[in-house]
């Protein structure tokens, strides 16, 4: 295994020293709370001469990512980072990179989204754009954060894949919390990740017309190619994560990581950061002999339905905690579980925890009332199907 | 730098934007064709939504000779910045850069991303081709469009007739950030604008053209008429011929006398339901403007 040197350094930093190791070339950049210290950073290693890329303070989002694109198109190696508001700003441009299969690789800081104006978490801001074309991997510590910047390129920069990838980093509960990080040394991460060959890209011996338009008659076939892409990403992943464990001796389940779900007869369904605190939970229930589990869903799309369905398949009740809601619906990720339990025969009774919205704080306490709602609900008890957890105001119930 | 390199005698035969979908006799496709003959095979061009692109790029029939790309409408400027730090990254010398975007897609829904790429100096050329309206979604009024003139927006009605506000100045605009280049032209005078382009090319910095470009389908005009009626929105006094470099100003043409607004306007069926008075608000505002050039740029 490679020497590694150990940072002490919070989410937003893991990401600007994943982004250096990746020998980006060209860096986009537009400030927002809470992934402005990503930028910050990555701006004082262009000043000390430690990070050589094409540096770019745009004036927008929106800019952001069309230069971004732009610098793509021309075979380049290309990241940018947003939030909440900014993401929102983007996308139309996200849509476009994934159109144009540009193996862009963004951090988002996952944060709420206006109104009312909140600069605190939950993940409103990218599961909103779910259907934007972009795979969507959500990490929960800074290693991972650090880990995931330089497995995304090589994932996007797949021949087979060629699809940008979002790297979602909960906002303040990761991007401002200081963790140790181990940073492999460049060499290392060169012998991981070679320069990008883009495999079509406007070029001087060979011009090429780009991101052009299309008629019914072959619009679908373009869009299918898409989808087909988004497909191929799976296996994508899994080789990546297999090669980077080679490399570096770290792995993180793929699509999804299970815990204490083999025997479990309850589970609970987490995505980012606050799979920690419930792993918390878990492990305190399981000493009360209780049995329960817990699923972290680390890619959003592609999204695990097999995977989801074969940790659930035994499950007597399961739960999905949204950091989201459709509003007149229900969370985002419930909708997306549901439907990958059906499409594998799986039925247990399902519920949807919506908590923490807008910063709201997720105890341990909420997490085993989430244990104790599926315990009535698998023992056939009447139950809500959406609930807000921990409400500060009265509700009908 | 004002030595005049390109005429009819010398430009090449090369085509870079052919087999296009374009309207016979489109005063934006002369304007893109013209300046890729300036600028030459080492280009790399980005055209937003618009009418260039929407009759350029339709696969899989691609007009374009030279590396080509579609941005998004707002994205003009940002995306050329961002093909221009590719360039840098790569190494790639000796390379144009350059964006052709309708009046909508610069002054109003771009403008943002052309102020940004200005501001950071980006060694890009930036060509705005004119037709003083949205045509490639029919015709609608934008912040170019001059006053008085009927779009599906701003329709001859009984109350209100015709576009109630003036043209923005985006020259002025560009250049009050202090940009490398600068320049107006007209297609009409495509000498004066190829040779504008080569300067655009040769600045070292940020460029910007803006160069009238009638659009025969939403003027109201036949199609034979683009390259009379461009040269003559010069000639009448409405539109001027004029460059920035450097912190000054110069008008490259002063005509002695004007020809006759009246009879440019009622070449144009958009022009058609100007009342005299409107007419003479029209020249009212010409003369104001050459009063500005005249007294203001101390070295028109
Ligand atoms: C964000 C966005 N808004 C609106 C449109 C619709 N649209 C496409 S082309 C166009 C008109 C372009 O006008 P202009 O920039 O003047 O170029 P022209 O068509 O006149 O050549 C509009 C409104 C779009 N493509 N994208
Ligand atoms: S509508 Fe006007 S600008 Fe558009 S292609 Fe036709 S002539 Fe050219
Ligand atoms: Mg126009």
């Amino acid at each position: 295994m490679m020497k590694q040197q150990k940072y002490f350094v919070s989410g937003n930093e893991a990401v600007a020293l994943g982004v250096q190791r990746s020998r980006t070339q060209v860096v986009t950049a537009y400030p927002i709370t809470p992934q402005t210290v990503a930028m910050e950073r990555l701006s004082e290693m262009v000043a000390d001469g430690e990070l050589r890329t094409e540096f770019m303070l745009v004036e927008s989002e929106h800019s952001a990512l069309s230069a971004a694109m732009g610098a793509s198109a021309m075979g380049t190696r290309t990241f940018t980072a947003t939030s909440s508001q900014g993401l929102l700003y983007m996308a139309e441009c996200l849509h476009y990179a994934s159109g144009g299969r540009w193996p862009i690789v963004m951090m988002n800081a996952n944060r709420s989204v206006a109104l009312p104006w909140s600069i605190f978490g939950d993940q409103r801001d990218s599961l909103s754009l779910l259907d934007s074309g972009w795979i969507q991997v959500y990490v929960e510590d800074a290693q991972e954060a650090f880990d995931m910047i330089i497995q995304a390129f090589a994932i996007a920069e797949d021949e087979q894949v060629l699809t940008p990838v979002m790297v979602n980093l909960d906002g303040f509960t990761l991007t401002h919390t200081y963790e140790p990080v181990f940073v492999p040394t460049q060499e290392a991460v060169d012998a991981f990740l070679p320069p990008y060959q883009a495999p079509v890209k406007m070029d001087l011996d060979r011009p090429l017309n780009m991101a052009f338009s299309s008629t019914p008659p072959n619009n679908m076939e373009f869009k299918y190619q898409q989808h087909q892409a988004m497909e191929a990403a799976r296996p994508v992943i899994a080789q990546v994560e297999q090669a980077f464990h080679a490399h570096f001796g770290r792995a993180y389940g793929g699509l999804i990581d299970a815990y204490r779900c083999d025997d479990a007869e309850r589970i609970l369904v987490t995505v980012g950061t606050v799979t920690g605190t419930a792993r918390q939970a878990v492990d305190q229930l399981r000493e009360q002999g209780q049995k329960v589990g817990l699923l972290k869903i680390r890619f959003m799309r592609p999204f695990p339905h097999e995977e989801v369905a074969r940790a659930l398949r035994h499950a007597r009740a399961v739960g999905v905690l949204d950091r989201d809601i459709s509003f007149g619906y229900e969370g985002t990720v419930f909708t997306n579980v549901n439907s990958a339990l059906i499409g594998n025969k799986v039925v247990p009774p399902a519920l949807n925890f919506i908590a923490g919205l807008g910063g709201r704080d997720i105890g341990v306490e909420d997490i085993e009332k989430m244990f104790e709602r599926l315990a009535a609900a698998m023992d056939g008890k009447a139950a809500k199907r959406v609930e807000f957890i921990h409400l500060g105001v009265a509700t009908d119930e | 730098m004002n030595n005049a390199v390109f005429s009819s005698r010398n430009m090449t035969e090369q085509e870079f934007f052919f087999g296009h979908k374009a309207c016979a006799g489109c005063g934006g496709a002369l304007a893109v064709r013209l300046a890729l003959k300036v600028l030459g095979e080492r280009t790399f061009a980005a055209l937003p939504a618009g009418c260039m692109s929407a009759v350029g790029f339709i696969y899989p029939q691609m007009a374009f000779g030279i590396n080509a790309i579609i941005s998004t409408f707002a994205g003009t400027a940002s995306m050329l910045a961002g093909m221009a730090a590719a360039a840098r990254a790569q190494g790639l010398e000796d390379v144009h850069i350059v964006g052709f975007a309708g009046d909508g897609g610069t002054a109003d829904i771009g403008i943002q991303a052309l102020s940004g790429a200005i501001d950071r100096g980006e060694r890009i050329i930036y060509i705005c081709y004119d037709n003083e309206a949205y045509m490639n979604t029919g015709t609608q009024k934008s912040g170019l469009t001059p006053l008085g003139a009927r779009t599906t927006t701003t329709p001859d009605g009984s109350v209100v007739g015709g576009s109630t506000t003036k043209k923005k100045n985006m020259f002025d605009i560009v250049a009050a950030h202090g940009i490398d280049y600068a320049a107006t032209a007209s297609i009409g005078y495509y000498q004066d604008y190829m040779n504008k382009v080569l300067r655009a090319s040769q600045c070292g910095g940020t460029a910007y053209i803006h160069v009238m470009a009638p659009c025969p389908t939403g003027w109201g005009i036949p199609t034979e008429h683009a390259l009379t009626i461009a040269r003559e929105s010069v000639d009448c006094g409405l539109w001027y011929l004029a460059e920035y470099s450097q912190g000054k100003y110069r008008l490259n043409q002063r005509p002695e006398t004007f020809t006759p607004v009246e009879d440019y306007l009622r070449k144009q069926g958009r022009f058609k339901h100007l009342q005299s008075d409107d007419i003479a608000q029209a020249v009212r505002d010409r003369d104001a403007r050459w009063q500005y050039m005249l007294t203001q740029w101390s070295d028109a």
